[in-house]
C-alpha cells in the first residue's frame, strides 16, 4: 500500500573523507579550547601537583629525593586530567543533553571520545613540563633532554588507562556527584601507590598491595624516565593497557546501554 | 511520484518500552517532504520519545523507524538533518563562532558561518562566549546550530520556550524561509498558536498513542463549538436556558457563551436587545480542540498501570 516507501534517495554530496577528517580534528580543537580556557578546569590541574612538589619536592628536600619526587608528582600530576577531564565532563555532560545532542548530530564515530582524549593527552604534557621547569630550575634536578621527552612522553600516553577510568566513573554518575567520587578514588590511590611518600616510608602490608593500583605502575615508568627505574618495564605498560582496555569496555558497554 | 508525498521520516507500528512502562504503542507517524509536522501532546504522551527513535538516539522494541529511508542509528541519513533539543548545555567557555564552525564540520556540505548566523539572527554574538548570552540568546544560537548543516529535516524540540514574543516571530519567519526553500520541520511545542502559526499538519500524542493525524483546519472542525461574546443587558442565567448554550456567564461587563449554534443564539440575542454592542463570534481555537481530544482518549481508555514516565 505504501509506494512512498520507496522514495529514492535524492544526490546528497556525501561525506568527503577530507572533511570527515576534518570533523574529528575541530573537535579535538574545541575540546581542547573549552577546557584550557576553563580556569575552574586548568587551577585545579595544574596547582595541585606543582605546589606539593614546590613544597615537598624543592622547599623540604633537595638532591635524589628532588628527582624521586618529580617522577611521583609526575605521576600523580599525570592522573588528574584523565580522571577529572574526562570523567567529570562526561558526567556533566551526560546530565547537561550535550552528550544526546553529540549523538543526534552527524558527529564522526568516536570524534566525542578522541577530542577528550587529546585534550587529556595535552593537560598531562602540560603538568609535566611545569613539574620539569620547576625541578630544573629551582631543584637544579639534572635531566638529560631525553629523559625529559621520556617524561612528557610518558605523561601524555600514561593518562589513557585514568581517562578509561575516568570515563567509567563518569557513566555510573550524572553531573556533580562525579567530582566527589573521583576525589575518593584519586586522592588515596595516589598516597597508597607511594606518589606523595615513598613506598618504603609507608606501612608493610601497604608496600605489598601498592601494585593493585594502576597509579603505582605509572610512577615505575615516571621513575624509570628520570632515571631512578632500571628494573624491567614492559610488565607495568602491560598492566596500564590491560587496566585501559577493561575500563574502556565496561564504559562504553554502559554508555552503548543507558547513554 | 509527487515530490510532496515525499516521506523523509516514518514511524511504523513502533513500540517501546522502558520496563514495564509503555512509552509508545503502535505508534505511526509520518513526515513529508517540505511540511511542518506539530507534534502535540501533554507530558508523557510519547513525544520525545518518538523523537529520540526518529533521531537514533534509541531503538525500537517493535515496527519501523526510518530517517531518509534508512535505519536512523547509522550516520549517513542524519547527515541531512538539523537537531535542536529541548534540553542542551552547550561548552561554556566556547565562542558562538566557534561553536558553529565545529557542527558545520559534521556535515558534508553546510551554509557559511556568516549565513547561519544571518539566518537565526545571531550574527552580532558570533565572538561571545556561550555562557555569556542571554537565555534567549542560547536558544537561537541553538537554532543556527541546527540549521547551519542546510538539512532537509529540521527537529525542533520547544525551540521557542525562554523567547520574548518579538524572538519568537524572528524564529518563525526563519522557520517559514527554510521551509520555503524546501526543509521539512517535525516541531514538538507546548505552545498551539506556534503550532496554529507554523504547522501544515499536526499530530496529537496521547498515552503512547497517535490519535489524530491532519490538518490544523481539520482538527479545530472537530470542535464545533464558538464562543459568542458581546455588551448586553440579557441576563446571563436566561441565555444559559436557551438550546444548544453550552455556557452562558457575565464577566467584567460582558456576556460570553458557548454554543454550538452561534448563528440562532445570536439571533435570538439582538431579538431580545436591540442596544446589544461589540459583537464576536469566533471559531473554538486549536487549544479547546486539543484539550477535547486529549480529553476523549482519556476517557476512551481503560484505566491501566500504562502511565509513562
Amino acid at each position: 500500500m505504501d509506494k512512498v516507501m520507496s522514495m529514492p534517495l535524492p544526490a546528497v554530496p556525501p561525506m568527503s573523507r577530507r572533511r570527515v577528517l576534518g570533523a574529528y580534528l575541530a573537535e579535538m580543537r574545541s575540546e581542547c579550547l573549552r577546557y584550557f580556557r576553563a580556569p575552574g578546569f586548568m587551577l585545579p590541574m595544574t596547582l595541585f601537583s606543582t605546589v606539593f612538589y614546590l613544597m615537598f619536592g624543592v622547599l623540604l628536600n633537595h638532591g635524589e629525593a628532588s628527582r624521586y619526587l618529580l617522577a611521583s608528582y609526575a605521576a600523580f600530576g599525570i592522573i588528574g586530567p584523565g580522571l577529572f577531564g574526562f570523567g567529570v565532563s562526561l558526567a556533566i555532560e551526560r546530565d547537561g543533553g550535550l552528550l544526546t545532542l553529540k549523538r543526534a548530530l552527524p558527529m564522526p564515530p568516536g570524534a566525542y571520545l578522541l577530542g577528550k582524549m587529546v585534550m587529556a593527552m595535552l593537560a598531562a604534557s602540560i603538568v609535566v613540563v611545569l613539574l620539569l621547569a620547576i625541578g630544573i630550575g629551582l631543584a637544579h634536578v639534572a635531566l638529560s633532554w631525553r629523559q625529559m621527552l621520556a617524561l612528557i612522553a610518558t605523561g601524555s600516553f600514561g593518562v589513557l588507562p585514568f581517562c578509561a577510568l575516568g570515563m567509567f566513573v563518569g557513566t555510573l554518575l550524572k553531573g556533580q556527584g562525579a567530582p566527589g567520587l573521583l576525589n575518593l578514588v584519586y586522592l588515596p590511590m595516589a598516597f597508597l601507590s607511594g606518589l606523595w611518600l615513598p613506598l618504603s616510608m609507608l606501612p608493610h602490608a601497604l608496600q605489598q598491595i601498592a601494585p593493585i593500583w594502576p597509579s603505582y605502575h605509572l610512577n615505575q615508568l615516571t621513575q624509570a624516565a628520570v632515571g631512578l627505574n632500571h628494573g624491567p618495564l614492559l610488565g607495568h605498560v602491560l598492566v596500564l593497557a590491560g587496566f585501559a582496555a577493561v575500563f574502556l569496555g565496561l564504559a562504553a558497554r554502559r554508555l552503548r546501554r543507558n547513554g | 511520484m509527487n515530490v510532496s508525498e515525499q516521506v523523509v521520516a516514518r514511524l511504523a507500528g513502533v513500540e517501546k518500552r522502558y520496563g514495564h512502562l509503555v512509552a509508545l504503542e503502535r505508534a505511526d507517524l509520518q513526515l513529508r517532504r517540505g511540511e511542518l509536522l506539530a507534534l502535540l501532546g501533554p507530558n508523557g504522551a510519547g513525544k520525545t520519545t518518538a523523537i529520540s527513535l526518529l533521531l537514533g538516539l534509541l531503538r525500537a522494541d517493535a515496527g519501523t523507524v526510518e530517517l531518509f529511508g534508512c535505519d536512523p542509528q547509522r550516520i549517513a541519513p542524519r547527515r541531512r538533518i538539523g537537531v535542536m533539543l529541548q534540553q542542551a548545555e552547550l561548552p561554556r567557555t566556547l565562542r558562538v563562532g566557534e561553536l558553529l564552525r565545529l557542527t558545520a564540520s559534521y556535515y558534508p556540505a553546510p551554509r557559511s558561518v556568516a549565513e547561519s548566523a544571518a539566518m537565526a539572527g545571531v550574527d552580532d554574538l558570533l565572538a561571545r562566549p556561550y555562557a555569556k548570552l542571554s537565555g534567549g540568546q542560547q536558544r537561537r544560537v541553538q537554532f543556527a546550530l541546527a540549521l547551519c548543516g542546510r538539512p532537509e529535516l529540521l527537529f525542533l524540540d520547544e525551540p521557542t520556550v525562554g523567547m520574548d514574543i518579538q524572538t519568537r516571530e524572528k524564529l518563525w519567519a526563519a522557520i517559514r524561509r527554510l521551509l520555503a526553500e524546501g526543509c521539512s520541520v517535525l516541531l514538538t511545542t507546548h505552545y498551539l498558536e506556534e503550532a496554529e502559526a507554523l504547522a501544515d499538519r499536526v499530530c496529537v500524542m496521547a498515552r503512547g498513542r497517535v490519535i489524530y493525524e491532519g490538518t490544523v483546519e481539520a482538527l479545530r472542525a472537530r470542535v464545533a463549538t464558538r464562543r459568542v461574546r458581546c455588551i448586553s443587558s440579557v441576563d446571563a442565567g436566561v441565555v444559559g436556558s436557551w438550546p444548544a448554550v453550552s455556557l452562558a456567564e457575565q464577566r467584567q461587563g460582558r456576556l460570553y457563551v458557548t454554543t454550538e449554534a452561534a448563528e440562532a443564539v445570536v439571533r435570538r440575542l439582538l431579538d431580545a436587545d436591540p442596544h446589544l454592542s461589540e459583537l464576536e463570534v469566533q471559531r473554538a481555537g486549536l487549544a479547546e480542540a486539543f484539550t477535547e481530544l486529549t480529553r476523549e482518549a482519556a476517557d476512551g481508555l481503560p484505566e491501566t498501570p500504562r502511565e509513562v514516565a
